[in-house]
C-alpha cells in the first residue's frame, strides 16, 4: 500500500493505524539486524501515536493527510525526550529539549515517527559508512552501501520498514541514498521547509526534504512539513503553491545538463537511464534538448570548502560544556580538545580541518572566498539555462550502489559521489530524483529533475512523467 | 598558491579547531588535505575579478519579529542533558590559571 492509501484507509476507518505500524514494526523486526537502517526504532512511541490517531477516528475526528502513516526520521532531526545522536558519540545518548518542526508538522497531520534513521557522523558521508554505530546495508544488496549521508532513511523505505522517511540534504544527502536504493527523495528549495531542530552541517546549503516509494507519497509528505516557520529566520514567509497531481508534460523545455551527464566517472548504464527518462519525456509531449551549466564543472570543489567551512563553525558548539561527551583536561581548553578528538569521527575531524583551514588566515580569500564566488557563476549559469529551460535533466549518483569499503580509504573518490547533486544545493534550488530502471548490475539507476527555486509543481509533474515512462 | 601543505600546518589548525590530534592523525591528515585542496586548485586559480561572492542562496536582511514573551526552554530539562552542573548552572574547568 502506497503511504496515500494507508492515510485514506485509516481516516476512513477501514484499517486501524495501530495495525499499520504493527505491520511496519514486523517488517523492520525481520530484516533490520541485517541492514541497520535504525539507530532507534521508537517501538512504544509509534504504538501509542497509532492509538491516539485510532481514538481521533473513533471519535469521527480527521487525523490528518498522513493518518496512520509510519514515517523514519533521520537521526540528526531533534525529538524532546528521545535520543538524537547524529550517528555520532560526541552526541551519545542526548535527548534533546524541543522537536523539530518537521517533525511537530508531521504528528499534527497523523503521521507515525516510527524510529530514528542511521547516517554518515553529522551528515558528512556519501555512503553512510562514517556512522559512529556501524554501516547501513543497501536493500537491494546487501553487500552494497545505500549512500549517504540519508542512507538509514533511504533503506528504511526501501525495505519497507516505513512508506515514508525525512532525510536533509547539504550536498546530495537525501537525492544520492534516494537513487542508490531505488527510492523517489527530494530537497526542497532552500527555505521552502524550516530547518529548526536540524542539527546543523552548513546551514546555507542544508535543506529537510522527504523520501517515498513514489513521487506522490513525496509530495505527500513534502506539503506535510513545508511553509514559514518563525522559529527558523531563512524559512520563505510565503505560503508554497500545491503540488497537484498532474504529469502533463505536453510543451515543457528540458534541458539535459552536459557537465553532469557526459563528465567522466558517470557509468554508462547510468547516462543511459537519463538518455532513456529524456526520450521518455519527449514521446510525452516535452521537448528536449542538451543544455551547458558551464559553472557545474566547479561545483565540487567550490562546495568541499565552503560546507566544511560553515561545518567547522557549527560544530565548534560540541565543547563538552552544555550537552554530549566530556572528556576532562587540565583547563577548558584541553577538556575542549579532548573531548572533541574522543566524540569525533575521522571525517568529521577531515571537514572540522577541512574548514578551518580555509577559513583561516592567509587562505581565506583563497579558498573560501574564492568557493563563494564560484557559487555566484553557478546562479548565474543556472538563470541562463533557466532562460531557455523549464527544468534541467541529469544523472542523480554518478554510478549504481557501490561495495562497503570500496571508498573509504579514498576521501576524494567518495566526495565525486556528490557531483551531480551539490550544485542544486549551491544555488539552493530544488531537486528531485526518480528511479529509473536499472544498471547493468540490476542495481537502481536514479534520473534527477532540477527546477529554478520555487519551482516544486513542475518539478513534480516532470517527476511524475518519468515515473510513468519508467513504468 | 602558497607551497604544500606541512605537518605544522596541521598541527596549528587543530590547535585552532580545538582537536587535539594523534601523531598518526596529524600525518594521514596531511596527506588528505593535500589530495582534496590540490583538487581544489582549480577553483584557487579561476579569476574571479568582479564577481560577488554569494554567502546564502536566499537575499535576506534583518527577518525581525515582534518582541513578545514566549516560552522558552526548560531549565532543568536543558541542565539534565549537561555533563557537568552546579547551582542550575554549567559548571566547567578553570579557565583561567588561578587556584581552584
Amino acid at each position: 500500500m502506497t503511504a496515500r492509501e494507508i492515510a485514506a484507509a485509516v481516516r476512513r476507518g477501514d484499517r486501524s493505524a495501530r495495525s499499520v505500524v504493527e505491520e511496519h514494526l514486523a517488517a523492520i523486526e525481520g530484516r533490520e539486524p541485517e541492514l541497520h537502517a535504525f539507530n532507534l526504532v521508537m517501538r512504544d512511541d509509534a504504538l501509542a501515536a497509532a492509538d491516539e490517531v485510532d481514538a481521533l477516528v473513533a471519535r469521527s475526528e480527521d487525523p490528518g493527510p498522513l493518518a496512520g502513516v509510519p514515517v523514519a526520521l533521520k537521526d540528526n532531526l531533534c525529538t524532546r525526550g528521545v535520543p538524537t545522536t547524529c550517528s555520532s558519540r560526541i552526541l551519545e545518548g542526548w535527548q534533546p529539549p524541543y522537536t523539530a518542526t518537521v517533525v511537530d508538522r508531521l504528528r499534527e497531520a497523523g503521521g507515525i515517527p516510527i524510529g530514528k534513521t542511521n547516517l554518515d557522523e553529522f551528515a558528512m558521508g556519501s555512503s553512510t559508512e562514517n556512522s559512529a554505530f556501524g554501516p547501513t546495508r543497501n536493500p537491494r544488496d546487501p553487500s552494497r552501501v545505500p549512500g549517504g549521508s540519508s542512507g538509514g532513511s533511504a533503506a528504511a523505505v526501501a525495505a519497507g520498514f516505513a512508506p515514508l522517511a525525512l532525510g536533509s540534504d547539504t550536498g546530495g544527502s537525501i537525492r544520492q541514498p534516494a537513487a542508490l536504493c531505488g527510492a523517489v527523495g527530494l530537497k526542497p528549495t532552500y527555505g521552502r521547509v524550516s530547518r529548526y531542530g536540524l542539527i546543523a552541517f552548513a546551514s546555507s546549503l542544508d535543506q529537510i526534504g522527504p523520501f517515498a516509494e513514489n513521487v506522490d507519497d513525496a509530495a505527500l509528505l513534502l506539503e506535510a512539513i513545508w511553509g514559514h516557520d518563525r522559529f527558523d529566520s531563512t524559512s520563505i514567509d510565503s505560503v508554497p503553491e500545491p503540488l497537484g497531481d498532474s504529469s502533463d508534460v505536453a510543451g515543457v523545455r528540458i534541458g539535459i545538463v552536459e557537465e553532469l551527464t557526459d563528465a567522466e566517472g558517470i557509468q554508462p548504464e547510468v547516462k543511459a537511464a537519463v538518455e532513456r527518462a529524456a526520450a521518455g519525456l519527449e514521446a510525452a509531449g516535452a521537448k528536449v534538448e542538451r543544455v551547458q551549466v558551464p559553472s557545474c564543472a566547479y561545483g565540487l570543489s567550490a562546495y568541499y570548502l565552503i560546507a566544511p567551512a560553515e561545518a567547522s563553525s557549527n560544530l565548534a558548539r560540541y565543547d563538552g560544556v552544555r550537552y554530549g561527551l566530556r572528556v576532562d583536561g587540565a583547563d577548558v581548553a584541553e577538556m575542549n580538545a579532548n573531548t572533541r578528538a574522543a566524540g569525533f569521527g575521522p571525517e568529521v575531524k577531515r571537514r572540522i580541518m577541512l574548514g578551518t583551514y580555509a577559513l583561516s588566515a592567509g587562505y581565506y580569500d583563497a579558498y573560501y572566498g574564492q568557493a563563494q564566488k564560484v557559487r555566484t557563476l553557478i546562479i548565474r549559469d543556472f538563470e541562463r539555462a533557466y532562460e531557455s529551460f523549464d527544468v534541467l535533466l541529469s544523472p542523480t549518483s554518478p554510478t549504481t550502489a557501490f561495495e562497503l569499503g570500496a571508498k573509504t580509504a579514498d576521501p576524494l573518490a567518495m566526495y565525486l559521489s556528490d557531483v551531480c547533486t551539490i550544485p542544486s544545493n549551491l544555488a539552493g534550488h530544488p531537486a528531485i530524483t526518480v528511479p529509473f530502471g536499472t544498471g547493468a548490475s540490476g542495481l537502481p539507476v536514479g534520473v534527477q529533475v532540477l527546477a529554478p527555486a520555487l519551482g516544486e509543481p513542475l518539478m513534480f509533474r516532470v517527476a511524475r512523467a518519468i515515473e510513468g515512462a519508467a513504468s | 598558491m602558497s607551497g604544500r601543505l606541512s605537518s605544522s600546518d596541521v598541527e596549528h589548525v587543530a590547535q585552532l579547531a580545538r582537536l587535539a590530534l594523534t601523531a598518526d592523525e596529524v600525518e594521514q591528515l596531511t596527506e588528505q588535505l593535500t589530495v582534496i585542496l590540490d583538487h581544489a586548485q582549480d577553483v584557487a586559480a579561476l579569476d574571479l575579478e568582479g564577481v560577488p561572492p554569494t554567502a546564502h542562496p536566499l537575499p535576506l536582511t534583518n527577518v525581525l519579529r515582534p518582541d513578545d514573551v514566549r516560552p522558552s526552554l526548560d531549565r532543568d530539562e536543558v541542565l539534565a542533558q549537561a555533563p557537568s552542573t552546579e547551582d542550575h548552572r554549567f559548571r566547567v574547568p578553570r579557565i583561567l590559571g588561578e587556584a581552584p
